[in-house]
């Protein structure tokens, strides 16, 4: 298959070397190779292919030898470039910085475990469903990225491109999706209008009673939307990114940064100081909170956002579906488990757990489209918290402080965003340039006023 | 469920109440002397704190009547509430 490239490290000039038939990185990185003390001698075991093979080879002692997908080091006293934030975000741009920069010696801090904050707390659902030009070409390129991901990887991440259903429950809404459907196309992302009876088709539990408090008048499909498996995704990328050299360290708290005048030359840790010439954010909701470190605001604020599942049943629901008018929205995992997301909690908060009024709201709108899972009851109820922007559009830039650069404003839909966020991002710490498709992204938007208010355009129910 | 006191109405069920944004933001002016990073900074910056914070709320179903909390942001305790007029709430004390 070849679906795992690796690279041979020259440890003394602490550059990649790409094995031949690999792509080149390009030739665009500049003053981010420093001369650094000789690395220290690592043990590494190579990364395992994930075959059958491989499979069959590990029953037979139990599962009990897998190696570790990735080490855990100590943090070193510098880097190219470190990365805040051990999410899918921060460790996608690791990746990429290693795989499309050659820049490996990077380190991703977390200050709790890899991949649990808002990468262990979506609801794992991918599209690229987006009205705005400058939306649907990002959103279509992140997701063209999870197509390849698992052979990219070399890690499965259990991607389902069973389709996405937006309902429309009024003659006003199906004008809406309509408008919504031509947008797609235009832009080139696959979208289609289904009339009320191919939405009962292909949804038969949905409550379509002659007195159903919402009744179905169409509906909004993109086939290639579905769903990922989260935790795969963040450990995915973790390894590949391990295996090229980057340094993933956990429970290493950020707690300010290190200055040389106006730049940022560093942070100071729960683990120490750590320099670095460029530092890279990529902490989703608390992305204000080391902004006010550095010394200036964003235009974000934090809201809990939640989600549940309930107990697993047997395959009743195949696609995704989003309903505008009751803002819930669901799909069914794999393990059977339906998982429930909705709108916002009413007010900003930093407690990773969603209040009660915003709950109900969602099972009240759940149970109206489909009653028959009235008698189900939650496994687990749970929130993270998330990084709102005023139009809804991620923020991907240079900050006031220099040296320090930015990832954040994705909102309540980061997850679909990792492959194509951490891309851009690390496109922006290699060359100092916003890559193409991340120029609409910038934080001067909010002084010249080119915003791209997704938030409406979408019906995103926030 | 949070209980919020209402400083006309006392104490009420959370679903009453509407959240109106951090206080004090202060509009600049005259508008010919504010700049574009000026309006940005009005418009849209927000300190957005993990802790306590000043905000504006709303009664909505209750009195309609506007007023201040000191809430935290990560334990959700509302520590005061006053009618807007009164002097501002200080935030560490």
């Amino acid at each position: 298959m070849g679906s795992i490239v690796r690279t041979r490290r020259d440890m003394s000039a602490r550059v990649c070397t790409p094995v031949p038939g690999e792509v080149t990185p390009r030739g665009t990185v500049q003053g981010c190779i420093l001369p650094l003390r000789p690395a220290p001698a690592r043990t590494r075991t190579p990364p395992v292919h994930f075959s059958a093979l491989t499979l069959a080879r590990n029953a037979l002692s139990h599962h009990e030898s897998w190696p570790q997908l990735w080490r855990s080091p100590a943090p070193r006293s510098s880097y190219d470039v470190i990365i805040v934030g051990g999410g899918g975000h921060g460790l996608a741009t690791a990746y990429y910085l290693a795989k499309e920069h050659g820049i490996c010696n990077v380190a991703v801090l977390e200050k709790g475990w890899l991949g649990g904050g808002n990468t262990g707390r979506n609801t794992t659902v991918v599209r690229s469903n987006y009205f705005y030009p400058q939306s649907a070409r990002f959103y279509d390129f992140s997701l063209r990225l999870y197509e390849g991901l698992s052979r990219e990887l070399g890690f499965n991440i259990m991607l389902s491109q069973r389709g996405i259903i937006n309902l429309a429950h009024s003659p006003h809404q199906v004008e809406l999706l309509a408008r919504w459907a031509n947008a797609l196309q235009l832009n080139g992302v696959d979208g289609e209008l289904l009339s009320a009876a191919a939405v009962r088709e292909r949804l038969p539990l949905l409550n379509a009673a002659p007195g159903a408090r919402y009744p179905v008048a169409g509906g909004l499909l993109q086939r290639r939307g579905g769903i990922a498996r989260h935790d795969a995704v963040a450990w995915g990328y973790a390894r590949a990114a391990d295996q090229r050299g980057v340094d993933i360290i956990q429970e290493c708290e950020v707690l300010g940064f290190l200055r040389e005048g106006d730049r940022v030359v560093g942070v100071e840790t729960s683990r120490g100081c750590i320099r670095a010439p460029k530092v890279a954010l990529a902490v989703a909701g608390h992305s204000s909170v080391l902004a006010q470190k550095a010394g200036f605001r964003l235009p974000v604020t934090s809201y809990a956002l939640q989600a549940f599942v309930t107990e697993p049943l047997k395959p009743v629901l195949d696609c995704v579906v989003l309903s505008l008018a009751t803002g819930t929205y669901l799909s069914q995992s794999d393990k059977g488990e339906l998982v429930v997301g909705g709108g916002l909690d009413l007010y900003p908060s930093y407690a990773q757990r969603g209040n009660l009024p915003t709950l109900q709201g969602v099972i009240a709108g759940l149970l109206e489209l489909f009653p028959c899972f009235s008698r189900l009851r939650l496994l687990r109820q749970w929130a993270g918290v998330v990084d709102v922007v005023h139009d809804s559009t991620p923020i991907i830039d240079k900050t006031p402080a220099r040296g320090l650069y930015i990832n954040c404003g994705w909102g309540t839909g980061g997850f679909k965003a990792i492959p194509g966020g951490g891309f851009v991002f690390a496109h922006l710490l290699a060359t100092d340039r916003s890559h193409p498709l991340a120029e609409p992204f910038s934080l001067r938007r909010f002084a010249t006023g080119a915003l791209i208010d997704e938030a409406a355009a979408a019906g995103i129910s926030h | 469920m949070l209980r919020i006191r209402c400083p006309w109405c006392g104490d009420r069920d959370e679903p009453e109440f509407r959240w109106g944004g951090e206080v004090p933001i202060v509009r600049p002016g005259p508008p010919r002397q504010v700049s574009e990073a000026q309006w940005a900074e009005y418009l849209f910056m927000r300190d957005n704190p993990k802790g306590w914070v000043r905000e504006r709320w709303v009664h909505a179903l209750g009195c309609r009547q506007w007023f201040i909390a000191v809430r935290n942001t990560v334990t959700h305790e509302i520590r005061s509430t006053r009618r807007i007029g009164d002097p501002l709430p200080e935030l560490d004390g």
